[in-house]
């Protein structure tokens, strides 16, 4: 870790202008998790005292994952993330190749494209749901015109639909915009060369310049599926709550509801433990990343 | 041969503007519903062009909201925001800025110690810690408060990871020349450090607030009392709030004007959104 | 206006790298003292310590009558003019002249009235409310000389300030601070790598070579009596020849070598101390083919080849000859040109 080649003296001074951040992430942050970790291992007494709390080694985390929901819960998790990060992933290229085409429109398309980013998944959740609506959505009416029945409230399917739609459509912008950075990046005088060699314009994009962008696209993988996971309670919350029977429980929804509204803290805990563990890795991985990416 | 061809670029553009369709279209159908009478979503299909109650419902949305089932008035709502997502925003800017200034500026015992622990923060996101949190900010009697909603949110290793980058590139013969001209290091910070931070402070503002504007879950664990209720989360009550379908208009007209501040932020500051967006994830 | 003491100045960083290593100077009051080197050779870091922008491990260091070791850089009334200038981009140039002044406490009229002086002095008076990044790389020199003439300090400290400028700019900024130096009588340490700079600007040069002091002298003493085969080899350009002792006593007759002391096995030889004209009395005749020869104008510069030696030796004549490449030519080397040292040690003999 670098410094500056020269460094002030001051015996005090540095510890003092860390207080603040480390103060907060000790007592907000690291505490907490803290305590989680010990929840985790530990059944709850009750509030009075008569019973108090047991130290239960990996109970929680076996009877976790012995328990039916929480595998349903992981397996949708897996869909709802894979799901939307594909889409939204897939729409942003597409989207960053046509723009990085443009030369006087590029800076309007881009400004269409952007401002979803500033949409809470809540809000967006809500505004999905209302299109899909399936009394008035309009949505649905369509769907209907080509004989679907759709609806979210009684569909599992349906409903999985809706969320990854939502959740994937705030992220496009995120998504292509650094995908148009990584475009932009990429040395024209390259493709020139690769048309001199006789590639064609298709076989350009897919033997140039999607290997180019694979350090971005890595890394959009990474950020999607931690969004995916962990930012997108909003979606979930705000609309399906999880519904209907269990079909977009995702992990970080069920962690709340069996916390707060179940109040079954020991399991709530050892899934935050769990939680905490694909942080961790998805976090490891993305360091790991940008040291590689910084020699490229 | 490498240029565009025509019929490629109408391709493009249809494409273009048939994903701007697509993208617009969520909040095109948001505006429109805000400005229909409650009747019109009774029965049939949703409204596609405008009606003629855009007055009256945003008014009613910013005076009453729906105060029988237990939201407040919209105004309180995004007053609160507001106050959340400034009070984040600087928070989280100052105690960045002066972390990374100590780090990058100083060499002293447990320094890489610090770091890491303010690098934990990346790794525990609110989300995997919800009940734990909870009770802390509980027992300091933080809940329903300001202080609540914004000092635990305001750690932030990616603006002090920033700044650090930033602090790395500024010429180290510019802190030896103030030294040579009399600086000490608080002087160096306010004098020279901190205004050539101006555009990164900047870029990391609009970040940060957008950040702010749109907490979810925390003001969600933390305010039963709907004084402290913020407008992104006070929709869902909205949505939920009563056993009947939600009053669309209403919630349309909220839905806008949450939406409204983050996206103005964004089209006016986009230059800098976009600066401040691929430098806090590199 | 103070002198300058260095007394064993030694510079170990953590890790154990030893930058610089027992210095000895003294610098009398208004002298402008060169320090000159290969990169890494301490040079940077010996300005640095000075400065007190690195701590000295041990030595002592005083500036006028005081010693300075300890001393925060600001304390230590100097001046520093950095190799990229180091210019605040957000002040104007005013600000960034009335910078240090202020840190000071100088009341507004004097730091008004030093800033003007300066400005004029370097003719940047028009540029006083404009930002650097505004301003082109010599006006950008002139103004971070201006912040060192503000302070009027005992010293003024040079890292290196022209190696940013073209060719051109270099050498007309090279007279003018010479010139500005010698009018303020500001006692000076000037650090470059271009022997040629340090030659013109120096009243007495500093060679060093792995942070240890190789010589110390006026420019003509180091070009004319360079006390090692470093210094030999660093001063002048195209560098001196060095040639075995072995192999010219193969090439003259004995009696014209019999003035070197015996220990004398290696044998510098000025490209310039080449001649065309006829060998006088007691001159060494040398005669080789000529491999390339680079007109320059004014000068041109021969490489040969002599039978017995694998290098190539480097003429220079001041004027161009009309001979062809490949073809056979002979020169005279006067007995007091030739700089004998001792191989081994790498010092002079005589």
């Amino acid at each position: 870790m670098q410094t500056k080649r020269m460094t002030f003296s001051g015996k005090w001074l540095p510890y003092a202008l860390l207080a603040p951040q480390v103060i907060i992430t000790l007592i907000f942050f690291i505490w907490p998790s803290f305590q989680a970790l010990r929840q985790s291992v530990y059944r709850q007494g009750d509030a009075f005292g008569i019973r108090p709390d047991t130290f239960v080694w990996f109970d929680n985390f076996k009877a976790l994952f012995a328990d039916p929901l929480y595998l349903n819960s992981l397996k949708v998790t897996f869909v709802f993330s894979v799901g939307t990060t594909l889409l939204s992933m897939s729409v942003a290229l597409l989207f960053a190749v046509m723009v990085n085409r443009m030369i006087r429109s590029r800076d309007s398309y881009t400004t269409f494209l952007v401002w979803p980013y500033a949409i809470a998944p809540a809000i967006a959740g809500v505004l999905w749901w209302f299109i899909f609506n399936p009394s008035i959505g309009i949505m649905p009416y369509m769907l209907d015109m080509v004989g679907y029945d759709w609806n979210h409230r009684r569909d599992g399917n349906d409903a999985m639909i809706m969320v990854i739609i939502a959740s994937a459509w705030r992220q496009i912008s995120y998504n292509f915009l650094f995908f148009l950075a990584g475009l932009q990046s990429i040395p024209h005088s390259l493709i020139e060369a690769a048309a001199i060699d006789g590639a064609s314009r298709f076989k350009r994009f897919w033997t140039i310049v999607f290997p180019l962008l694979s350090p971005i696209t890595f890394f959009l993988l990474v950020i999607n599926i931690v969004y995916a996971m962990f930012d997108t309670f909003g979606v979930i919350h705000a609309t399906t709550e999880g519904g209907p029977a269990q079909a977009t429980n995702i992990l970080v929804y069920k962690v709340y509801r069996d916390g707060f509204v179940n109040l079954n803290f020991g399991s709530s805990a050892a899934q935050s433990v769990v939680l905490m563990g694909i942080v961790i890795v998805l976090t490891v991985i993305q360091f790991r990343y940008i040291e590689r990416r910084v020699n490229y | 041969m490498v240029e565009n061809n025509r019929w490629g670029n109408f391709f493009a553009h249809v494409v273009l503007i048939l994903g701007v369709a697509i993208i617009v279209f969520p909040v095109y159908v948001a505006i429109i519903a805000s400005t229909h009478p409650p009747g019109t979503f009774v029965r049939g299909v949703m409204p596609l062009w405008p009606g003629t109650h855009a007055w009256e419902n945003y008014t009613t949305a910013i005076t009453e909201g729906r105060s029988r089932a237990g939201t407040p008035p919209i105004g309180g709502m995004l007053w609160n925001s507001f106050i959340m997502a400034m009070a984040i925003t600087i928070g989280k800017l100052s105690i960045s800025i002066l972390s990374a200034f100590a780090i990058v500026y100083f060499r002293f015992p447990f320094r890489i110690l610090f770091f890491w622990i303010i690098f934990l923060t990346l790794m525990l996101p609110v989300e995997v810690r919800i009940v734990p949190t909870f009770q802390v900010v509980a027992d300091f009697g933080m809940l329903n408060s300001f202080a609540g909603l914004s000092i635990p949110l305001i750690a932030s290793a990616t603006a002090t990871f920033l700044f650090r980058q930033f602090f790395m590139t500024v010429p180290e013969e510019l802190m030896e020349a103030a030294r040579v001209d009399g600086a000490g290091p608080m002087k160096f910070f306010k004098d020279i450090l901190l205004p050539l931070s101006v555009t990164n402070i900047a870029a990391l503002f609009v970040i940060m607030f957008i950040y702010g504007w749109n907490q979810y879950l925390w003001p969600l664990l933390i305010t039963t009392d709907p004084e402290y209720y913020t407008i992104v989360m006070g929709i869902q009550r909205m949505v939920t709030g009563g056993d009947s379908e939600p009053l669309w208009h209403l919630v349309m007209a909220t839905v806008v004007l949450a939406a409204l501040p983050p996206v103005l932020v964004i089209l006016f500051m986009q230059r800098l959104f976009v600066k401040g967006l691929t430098e806090t994830e590199k | 206006m103070a002198t300058i003491t260095m007394d064993n100045l030694c510079k170990v960083y953590t890790g154990g790298v030893q930058a610089v290593t027992g210095v000895n100077l003294d610098i009398a009051d208004g002298e402008m003292i060169v320090l000159v080197g290969p990169s890494g050779c301490g040079k940077s870091t010996l300005l640095r310590m000075v400065a007190g922008l690195e701590t000295i491990t041990d030595g002592t260091l005083k500036i006028g009558e005081r010693v300075v070791n300890a001393l925060e850089p600001a304390e230590r009334d100097i001046a520093m003019v950095f190799q990229n200038y180091a210019l605040y981009p957000h002040m104007t140039v005013f600000n960034n002249l009335a910078y240090g002044l202020k840190n000071r406490g100088f009341k507004k009229a004097e730091i008004d009235r030093r800033v003007r002086e300066a400005a004029q002095m370097l003719e940047i008076g028009q540029f006083l409310d404009r930002k650097p990044r505004q301003l082109s790389g010599g006006q950008r020199q002139r103004v971070a000389m201006g912040r060192a003439l503000v302070r009027e300090p005992a010293a003024f400290l040079f890292d290196e300030p022209l190696s940013n400028l073209d060719a051109k700019l270099r050498v007309q900024m090279r007279v003018e601070i010479r010139q500005l130096q010698r009018r303020l009588g500001t006692t000076s340490l000037y650090v470059t790598h271009d022997q040629l700079e340090a030659m013109t600007m120096a009243d007495r040069l500093v060679v060093l070579n792995g942070g240890v002091i190789e010589q110390v002298g006026t420019p003509m003493d180091l070009y004319s009596h360079p006390e090692t085969t470093f210094v030999a080899g660093f001063i002048g350009s195209p560098a001196m020849n060095m040639l075995p002792a072995d192999f010219l006593r193969a090439k003259v007759a004995a009696e014209e070598l019999a003035h070197l002391p015996a220990k004398a096995d290696l044998i510098g030889i000025r490209p310039e101390d080449f001649s065309t004209a006829p060998p006088g009395e007691g001159d060494l005749v040398l005669s080789g083919q000529l491999l390339l020869l680079e007109p320059a104008g004014a000068e041109s510069h021969l490489h040969m080849r002599f039978e017995g030696f694998d290098k190539n030796v480097v003429v220079r004549l001041s004027h161009v000859p009309a001979a062809e490449e490949g073809q056979d030519l002979t020169f005279s080397v006067r007995r007091a040109a030739l700089h004998p040292f001792d191989l081994e040690s790498g010092q002079r003999v005589a």
